[in-house]
């Protein structure tokens, strides 16, 4: 349903009182995506303009907290684009087997898809044991289903296949129990990593790691908040840390190229100098 | 009355290739007008699309990165597993958002941000297909005062996406595939250098 009123004015309105209110930063996403799932909201809520939208959230936190749900999840997959972790296996393994530990930062993990199949990737390589995988999202509800490893079992078909496409070594069943009609990842991944509450548009880099993953996080992003965003993760990455994008994402028109080199273009995996 | 068209999109399902390949084939050396693709393809293979569409136009064609300017003399064609969107700053923009109508991309999400960004300056194209997608976003296209065509469902290989957008939407021009690449020209033409 098209929304009544005026979006394009009430939009930049009602994330300004978001922020000030709820201090989450949506102002410089992507308007073109943010209208579609602002739109779908009002539909949730039985509401016909945002302005109402505002005025219910600036009353009632509850009402905010499920319209974060409209404003940040994307579902992903395990091994979402195989071969981008067939060459983190095959090409950036070497470089990370080489240090005594590890920090690895799934920045938007959102329901932690990627964060466990990079865990999956490290167990098989003889590295998880000392590594530590932060895995970060503005979603609290999200962070909280990430953390309880518990995935739709009808998913596992796909992702079965993803992670032999993307090199698997064993079988994708070694690493969850199932029950019913859900899966739980196995103890041993969930405790190597640490999810945690961190914002790509107004937080800074915590901690210095050798390798971050942030796919399909950016293209939500403005190019203002592109370039904040990428500016965190270098700041974040170590000396030859490694850094990969999504797909359709790139750094070729950033002020933050230059510190970097291209690793493996085609699936978008860089290097810091 | 004619009038300046900035951007062409189109959109098509089954059986779509052969009638975009003659919409392709017409439109000319010099063509300025931007034009962007959604078509639904199966997921999870390398996409030849954009190869096999460059060897039957003169257009330069690309999947784009996100954020890309939307220059004159280019076809974009949506990646598969990401919807494709323009923004009304002139850049293309992804997304993973869910499927629409079991779509990704979806020929709606396209349509809509255009007919938001573009107004009465875009002209929509829907083809062939087997499902409803894209009606939805011809309409929108026609409400902001775009100029609409369509295959028609009997010159379409499989009708059932022309026939929701005729049933849903206000449409400009319904014809044969040749004749529709034959309007696009024209109305390209109508541009103000």
């Amino acid at each position: 349903m098209k929304p009544r009123g005026d979006p394009d004015l009430e939009i930049p309105l009602l994330l300004e009182a978001i922020y000030q209110k709820y201090h989450y930063d949506f102002r410089s996403y992507s308007a073109a995506s943010l209208k579609r799932r602002l739109v779908s909201a009002l539909n949730h809520f039985g509401l016909s303009t945002l302005s109402q939208l505002q005025d219910r959230l600036l009353q009632d936190a509850k009402v905010f907290a499920e319209l974060l749900r409209f404003l940040t999840v994307q579902v992903s997959d395990l091994f979402r684009d195989p071969s981008y972790f067939r060459s983190i296996r095959e090409k950036v393994v070497p470089y990370l087997s080489t240090y005594p530990s590890l920090k690895v930062w799934v920045a938007g993990c959102a329901t932690g898809e990627e964060a466990y199949s990079l865990a999956i990737l490290l167990a098989e390589e003889g590295l998880l044991d000392r590594t530590l995988i932060y895995a970060t999202d503005i979603h609290p509800e999200s962070l909280r289903m990430a953390q309880s490893g518990v995935f739709d079992l009808d998913r596992f078909a796909r992702f079965t296949q993803s992670y032999l496409e993307a090199g698997g070594k064993g079988s994708l069943s070694d690493y969850y129990t199932a029950a019913y009609s859900s899966a739980v990842f196995d103890r041993r991944l969930r405790k190597a990593i640490l999810f945690s509450d961190h914002s790509l548009a107004t937080d800074a880099a915590f901690a210095e790691v050798e390798l971050i993953s942030c796919r399909n996080v950016l293209i939500y992003f403005e190019k203002n908040l592109q370039e904040r965003a990428i500016g965190v993760l270098r700041d974040a990455l170590g000396r030859k840390g490694f850094l990969g994008l999504g797909q359709k994402e790139s750094l070729r028109f950033s002020r933050h190229a230059e510190v970097f080199a291209d690793f493996v273009p085609d699936d978008r995996i860089y290097q810091k100098l | 009355m004619q009038r300046q068209i900035d951007i062409i999109v189109i959109g098509g399902s089954a059986g779509a290739l052969e009638a975009l390949s003659q919409i392709l084939a017409v439109l000319p050396r010099d063509f300025q007008v931007p034009v962007v693709l959604a078509l639904h393809l199966p997921a999870g293979r390398p996409n030849l699309l954009p190869k096999v569409l460059a060897d039957k136009c003169w257009l330069s064609v690309k999947e784009p990165d996100d954020k890309e300017l939307i220059a004159a003399g280019h076809l974009y064609v949506a990646p598969p597993n990401y919807h494709l969107l323009t923004e009304k700053n002139g850049l293309l923009s992804l997304s993973v958002d869910d499927p629409v109508m079991f779509s990704r991309p979806s020929i709606d999400v396209l349509f809509e941000s255009v007919a938001d960004a573009y107004g009465g300056a875009a002209a929509a194209v829907l083809l062939s297909g087997a499902n409803e997608d894209g009606a939805r976003g011809l309409a929108a296209i026609a409400d902001a005062g775009g100029v609409t065509l369509v295959q028609s469902p009997e010159s379409a290989a499989v009708r059932t996406m022309p026939d929701a957008a005729v049933k849903l939407s206000r449409v400009d021009h319904l014809l044969p595939a040749d004749e529709l690449g034959l309007r696009l020209v024209s109305l390209a033409a109508a541009r103000t250098p």
